[in-house]
């Protein structure tokens, strides 16, 4: 059934001076197993966006479906729908204040008033889905690298067992490494749990490496909301909005700009490559 | 024939002080993070620093590469003697931070900025955050407000002058909190992942910055980034892992290193890495290629 956004606005500060208005008419809907990726400028709403789908912010106008319910009915059930679409903050690492691994795990899944048994379950499972190996399940988090606070802090918002799961810059300070585990832990959940996952970042090589869909957002308003490969098309006017595409885009724009016939809709390393080499073959070898 | 005798004669001499040319130098520094219990006794050792041997000269941009925890920090942290080393000897500008009547001239010559924009900046307006340091320094009031003014047109931030430094992008902070080194007038920047938490735009900004100061204002950079495509500009680049310095060379000689600098958790540009594939797929481009010209440029010459 998945997320439905209609005509959603949102004014900061309402009737002060510094009243701002951070979403306007967004309309969206998101299906269930989709991975979408948000990309925007510091300031552009993302953030207040994907506050609203799990009730942190409250709309001034406008409504949300979840499943088809109205989740500003009076008796919709916020805190039900809270471990649903779950949300993992910038530097999520910052908010780990248990003195052991596996309790700092087991607070969200506690909070939804599980079965102990059920607790310690899905906080064995998460962990292990996040590759945290069962040695320093009793380890302070703090003691623990920068990547693996991050993969701990995740598995905390996993056993609660989201069907909606977002992240705002999981990757941000990793090495490249880091990164792509973060990344390719995210693609497998997407794709054994069946999880929608709104991933929200300001690295179009990552984004157009693993999302399915792209929403651009500037000023508030959802811009381009369509396959990375189209939404880089309009790398120029990405540009203007203090965005870019990724660098294989440029080398296959550029080439066409000289002269060459090639296809411009690549937009990892390996589609790259294959156009270019397809090319070279007819052209140039 | 005069010449060259004076030359053999000065050997030795002249080896000594080209040395102490260097702007910063490390010799066999060590660094090791001691974690104690409640009574005292050592509970670990993290050797974080392991045998490191580091020159730069007046002048260089300098760009440190390594993965989490792979100590480029801690080194960065004895280059304005935040930290001690355990073992080996660091000098600034000559000067050894272990002494410590050094330390004050020390942190004026060699400035750092850290990652989080939000906690380098103190004063309410930027014009006060700027001129912090110089009076600190103890600089007369004329002259602080002179240097605030010039290090603010440097970063390219003097029109914000008097605004508050909450209501700016984490760009210009950054760009802020690099005036706010400048008016020190340091001879050498140290900056610990500037970028890490700035928007692609806020990025641009703040390493356009950094090197219009190492060109222009003739500055030292060291700058420790996790974004490969930062450091094509750089004269130099140093890859850490373990503690250790196990890559150094130009970005050209680093990145065309593909394998080896992915068994240190680390990446090459994409455009880098677009050239590599090619260049395996039998295609005739030239070695550690860095930007998008360069690669569109190589292909086109391949045209019939």
């Amino acid at each position: 059934m998945g997320i439905i956004l209609d005509n959603v606005n949102y004014v900061y500060s309402v009737g002060t001076a510094y009243e701002k208005q951070a979403l306007k008419n967004i309309n969206i809907k998101i299906e269930d197993g989709e991975f979408i990726g948000l990309i925007g400028h510091t300031g552009s709403g993302k953030s207040t966006l994907i506050q609203h789908l799990n009730g942190l912010i409250k709309a001034t106008s406008g409504t949300i479906y979840y499943n088809g319910n109205d989740i500003y009915e009076k008796d919709f059930d916020m805190k039900a729908h809270r471990s649903k679409v779950g949300l993992v903050f910038q530097y999520p690492e910052h908010q780990l204040f248990e003195t052991t691994v596996i309790k700092d795990v087991k607070f969200g899944p506690t909070n939804q008033g599980l079965p102990t048994l059920e607790i310690d379950l899905r906080s064995f499972e998460a962990l292990k889905q996040v590759g945290i190996d069962d040695e320093i399940l009793d380890a302070s988090p703090f003691e623990l690298s920068g990547g693996q606070k991050r993969r701990v802090a995740i598995a905390g918002v996993l056993a609660m067992q989201p069907e909606v799961l977002i992240l705002d810059e999981p990757t941000a300070g990793l090495d490249p490494k880091g990164r792509d585990e973060i990344l390719d832990l995210l693609a497998k959940l997407h794709k054994e749990r069946n999880i929608t996952i709104i991933l929200v970042s300001h690295s179009m090589e990552d984004v157009a490496k693993y999302v399915d869909r792209l929403v651009v957002m500037n000023h508030g308003e959802i811009l381009l909301d369509d396959q990375p490969k189209k939404v880089f098309a309009y790398y120029k006017e990405l540009e203007q909005i203090g965005l870019a595409a990724p660098q294989v885009t440029y080398v296959l724009n550029a080439l066409k700009e000289r002269g060459c016939d090639v296809n411009t809709e690549a937009t990892t390393v390996k589609e790259a490559a294959d156009e270019i080499m397809r090319y070279a073959k007819l052209k140039w070898i | 024939m005069e010449i060259e005798y004076g030359f053999a004669v000065l050997g030795g001499n002249f080896l000594e002080r080209r040395n102490d040319m260097s702007i910063i130098k490390a010799k066999e520094l060590a660094f090791e993070y001691i974690r104690r219990d409640e009574q005292g006794n050592v509970e670990s050792i993290n050797r974080a620093i392991d045998g490191v041997d580091i020159s730069v000269e007046p002048g260089d941009f300098v760009a440190i590469l390594g993965h989490n925890g792979s100590g480029k920090s801690t080194l960065a942290k004895h280059m304005n003697a935040i930290l001690m080393p355990t073992e080996g000897t660091v000098w600034v500008d000559g000067m050894d931070i272990k002494e410590e009547k050094n330390l004050w001239d020390i942190r004026q010559t060699s400035g750092m900025v850290f990652q989080n924009p939000d906690n380098q900046i103190i004063g309410n307006i930027v014009e006060e955050d700027v001129g912090f340091g110089p009076e600190n320094l103890g600089i007369p009031t004329d002259e602080i407000w002179e240097r605030v003014e010039e290090s603010l047109k440097a970063v390219g931030m003097y029109e914000y002058r008097e605004h508050s430094p909450n209501k700016l992008s984490g760009g210009q902070k950054q760009r802020v909190a690099i005036a706010g080194i400048m008016a020190m007038k340091p001879k050498c920047i140290v900056l610990d992942e500037p970028t890490a938490m700035l928007d692609p735009n806020g990025r641009k900004e703040v390493i356009k910055t950094v090197r219009k100061l190492n060109e222009k204002e003739n500055i030292t950079v060291l700058l420790i980034t996790h974004y490969m495509e930062e450091v094509i500009h750089a004269d130099k680049v140093i890859v850490m892992d373990k503690g250790k310095i196990v890559m150094q060379g130009t970005p050209k000689q680093i990145f065309s290193q593909v394998e080896t600098l992915k068994k240190y958790r680390l990446d090459v540009p994409q455009v880098t890495l677009l050239a590599y594939e090619l260049r395996k797929q039998g295609l005739a481009i030239s070695e550690g290629i860095l930007t998008i010209d360069e690669l569109v440029n190589d292909l086109m010459s391949l045209k019939r």
